[in-house]
């Protein structure tokens, strides 16, 4: 298996007349921190979706683990190791904390679904001591991190976290990043879509931007914001 | 004229008749499934109360059945409006819209009837407009008054909600409220006034073709059944918010119904329209879900 | 001396903890109670309550098995009943078979039924499905009006053998019997479902199907297994009606009244668990036998139209959630 996990060949996808992606090329290495930024509808959760197989038909193709994704359904793709967490938390409002653990453990079809296994996950995000609430008891960080808990669940070699800091203080952003340092560690390739541009630069080693749609700069975080073309998308606006 | 084609044309224009007929009934769901989101499974029982109330008035007063059900709207009206705050009380404003809603207004649908076969008996009931026995007749094909003058009628209110919707501030209101509650609000407009407003609009609508049903054909308690699948189809098949694509649906939901009553025989015609339902809704689900999106 | 056994009926509050050998041993129970006691009173009329009131039992849990567990609203319970009901006439009168595998083949029926709705509908949500389900509940009924085999419009009679099955008093009291058993076979399958990885995977999928997905949740898989369980279900349930009434015909098999109970039975029972379907069963369809008795058979529609308006604005979570505090 080569050293890349992910490889994104010609990815374009229309709206109606819409061109929200077009033309994206992108490689992530197994164990890379990847930061993914762009402003407010540049297509960076259109990419997520189609990478995740919520969108079924777009242009180009994602090559994961050295396989095409083509034609898997989401919950194929998540077996197969690849989880997201979503942008706004969407937990499974009628299970408890604990079941919603649960799901991706007795689907993810890796490891046992027992109860000892949902605390342990839970246990990773500091949850565990409300591993019998329901997600409406949670506070909106909590609710991040059962979003995380849910898709580490699934074992993946690859995660791509959906603006998960928006809207969270100083420590609040810390925890999580911290949290995300720890599953790298562990293995796991990270794509950190994100807004606040300190949780990127502290956390990414390399930089993708996307502007309406097209790629404009890949590379080391430093090279990338000193790019002038960035920073206009980023000020200019 | 070849015997087949005099009956494919009178199958066309009786079921065109009876298309404005659909109309009626779907105009005003377009409003409350269509527009505000709420799934209103009991307006065709609303429709029938409004058609025996109509039956009930002619006996008493022998005014025209069709100026009674428009005489009748404002009370339709603030029954809808009544019906609205109990509906948005209990399950709009709690989030539980889905199946808790859906049930709701099922049971008022099973309430409604029932109450009506224990008011006025289970029986049909029925109006003799003035201009029910006429017939004009065009070359080979008839065009009964019968069916003529309620759909006429129909489609003039239809065509006046559509003014109102599109060239009055509560009507913009109305049709703003389908895209996006939010806005209402930076317009300091109450959202909920307007749904109000509009609810009791869709439900005076069932009243109305409550009227032009019960001078169509004869109706008891249980008439709304076959409606509920028609009006459903209508409105999804025309694009949910849209009342010209609402019209343009039941004319051919009509026609395609009449054409195989008149060659296959009427106990098919059911399947028919309902078969093309779960087609539309079968094959083409993403452009009933475009609004939403 | 029976006072002595009641409690190890199968009480609703917490039976969660109750292992599977433990509850069978209450259903099992509860059912011998249950024939016993109305072989005591032998009248034909307590087997037909009883018959009538079981049959509702099944017809709420199956519907409760898509409806509560999956979220999707059935309105076509009433077309799936008449599958199987209609199933056993043209069946009995092909083939000259008996109730029994009648049934096994009303429950093929209706599960291919189920299992082709669920692919035509299955890329729909909410009331677009629900609408669906009433749709192919019309058309059904049109196929059996103009079927004339099994008696179109005008019905079809369907006579009870003469010969009593297994040493049972009369046809009623086997009937019933029949019913019963597969009321608990019922309770069964929900139960089961509940407490497994089919369950926790609807419910996932109840709640947000696209984050189910994102889970590994296999929706599309997993809502093709419940529409295919609950229609069969439902037929099941449907299948000895012709042998009740030993008089069937489509307007009353297809009667909304079937489709209305089976979605207020689990609703004011509470759509959470096995027992409220089966709690909303008997209380309502009791309400009904007792209503049709005292007053009329119109008088007791009204009342479940009521009683469900009622329940759904005032107690969404039914009589389960008032009294079993939120987990």
């Amino acid at each position: 298996m080569s050293d890349v996990v992910l490889r994104a060949h010609a990815v374009g996808k229309r709206f109606g007349g819409f061109t929200a992606l077009s033309g994206i090329d992108l490689e992530v290495r197994a164990g890379e921190r990847l930061g993914l930024i762009g402003p407010n509808g540049s297509g960076k959760s259109t990419f997520t979706n189609c990478l995740a197989g919520a969108f079924p038909s777009h242009d180009g193709s994602f090559t994961f683990k050295d396989a095409p994704l083509a034609g898997l359904k989401p919950h194929q793709r998540a077996r197969q190791g690849l989880a997201r967490t979503f942008q706004l938390p969407r937990p499974f409002r009628g299970l408890t904390v604990a079941e919603n653990v649960r799901v991706p453990l007795s689907f993810g079809g890796r490891g046992a679904a027992t109860m000892e296994s949902a605390m342990a996950c839970l246990e990773s995000v500091d949850l565990a001591g409300k591993a019998h609430r329901m997600p409406k008891e949670l506070t909106q960080v909590e609710l991040r991190r059962l979003e995380l808990a849910r898709a580490t669940a699934l074992q993946p070699e690859l995660l791509i976290v959906d603006e998960a800091m928006a809207g969270l203080s100083h420590t609040e952003v810390d925890q999580i990043l911290a949290l995300l340092f720890r599953l790298n560690e562990g293995g796991t390739t990270i794509i950190m879509i994100e807004h606040v541009m300190r949780a990127v630069t502290e956390f990414s080693q390399r930089l993708a931007v996307l502007v309406a749609g097209r790629k404009i700069a890949d590379g080391p975080p430093a090279d990338v914001l000193a790019l002038p073309a960035v920073e206009e998308a980023y000020l200019g606006r | 004229m070849d015997p087949d084609l005099a009956l494919l044309l009178n199958g066309v224009v009786s079921g065109l008749l009876l298309g404005g007929l659909y109309a009626a009934a779907a105009a005003g769901l377009s409003i409350s499934f269509g527009m505000l989101d709420v799934v209103n499974i009991a307006h065709p029982a609303f429709m029938v109360l409004g058609a025996l109330i109509v039956a009930l008035l002619w006996a008493a007063t022998g005014l025209d059945p069709l100026l009674l059900s428009i005489l009748l709207a404002p009370a339709f009206w603030a029954l809808g409006a009544g019906l609205y705050v109990i509906y948005h009380h209990f399950f709009e404003r709690r989030g539980d819209e889905a199946i808790q809603g859906l049930a709701f207004f099922f049971g008022v649908m099973f309430i409604v009837e029932v109450g009506l076969v224990l008011a006025v008996g289970p029986e049909q009931h029925f109006v003799d407009a003035a201009y029910a026995a006429t017939t004009w007749r065009l070359g080979e094909i008839d065009v009964p008054l019968r069916m003529l003058v309620p759909a006429t009628v129909a489609l003039a209110a239809i065509g006046a909600l559509a003014l109102f919707l599109r060239h009055s501030f509560t009507g913009r209101a109305i049709a703003a409220v389908a895209q996006d509650r939010d806005a209402l609000r930076l317009l300091a407009i109450d959202p909920i006034r307007i749904k109000r407003l509009a609810f009791g609009i869709s439900l005076a609508f069932a009243g109305l073709a409550g009227g032009a049903l019960v001078v169509v054909q004869p109706v008891d308690a249980w008439s709304g059944h076959v409606f509920i699948g028609r009006v459903f189809a209508i409105v999804i098949m025309g694009g949910l918010s849209s009342l010209g694509g609402c019209v343009l649906a039941a004319l051919a939901f009509g026609v395609v119904e009449n054409v195989t009553a008149s060659f296959f025989g009427p106990s098919w015609s059911p399947a028919v329209a309902f078969g093309c339902l779960l087609l539309v809704l079968a094959v083409r689900p993403q452009g009933l879900f475009g609004r939403m999106a | 001396m029976s006072d002595a056994i009641i409690p190890a009926l199968p009480r609703p509050a917490p039976p969660r903890r109750l292992g599977h050998a433990g509850f069978w041993l209450a259903a099992a129970a509860a059912a011998a109670i249950l024939i016993l006691a109305l072989r005591g009173m032998g009248s034909e009329y307590a087997y037909f309550a009883a018959t009538f009131v079981l049959q509702y039992v099944v017809l709420a849990t199956a519907w409760n098995i898509l409806g509560g567990y999956a979220g999707y609203v059935n309105f076509g319970a009433a077309a799936f009943f008449a599958a199987g009901a209609y199933t056993t006439v043209a069946v009995g009168k092909a083939f000259g078979l008996g109730l029994l595998p009648c049934i096994g083949i009303a429950a093929m029926v209706g599960g291919a039924l189920g299992l082709g709705t669920g692919i035509l509908t299955l890329r729909l949500r909410g009331a677009y499905f629900a609408i669906a389900t009433l749709c192919l509940s019309v058309v059904l009924q049109t196929f059996i009006v103009n079927w004339s085999y099994v008696g179109g419009s005008r019905g079809a009679y369907i006579l009870r053998p003469r010969d009593v099955p297994f040493g049972f008093d009369s046809y009623g009291g086997y009937l019933c019997a029949v019913v019963l058993v597969l009321a608990a076979a019922a309770i069964a399958i929900a139960r089961s479902i509940e407490v497994s990885r089919l369950g926790l995977g609807l419910a996932a999928l109840r709640d947000d199907e696209a984050a189910a997905e994102a889970a590994g949740v296999p929706t599309l898989r997993l809502k093709l297994i419940a529409t295919s369980i609950s229609g069969a279900m439902m037929a099941v349930a449907g299948a000895p009606l012709p042998y009740l009434g030993s008089y069937i015909e489509p307007t009353s098999a297809f009667g909304l009244s079937y489709a209305v109970n089976a979605i207020a039975m689990p609703l004011i029972g509470g759509t959470a668990s096995w027992a409220g379907p089966l709690i909303g069963a008997v209380l309502l369809s009791s309400l009904q036998q007792a209503a049709t008795v005292t007053i009329s058979s119109a008088a007791n529609l009204l009342i479940v139209g009521v009683v469900l308006v009622v329940f759904v604005c005032v107690a969404p979570r039914g009589i389960i959630g008032l009294f079993r505090r939120r987990r």
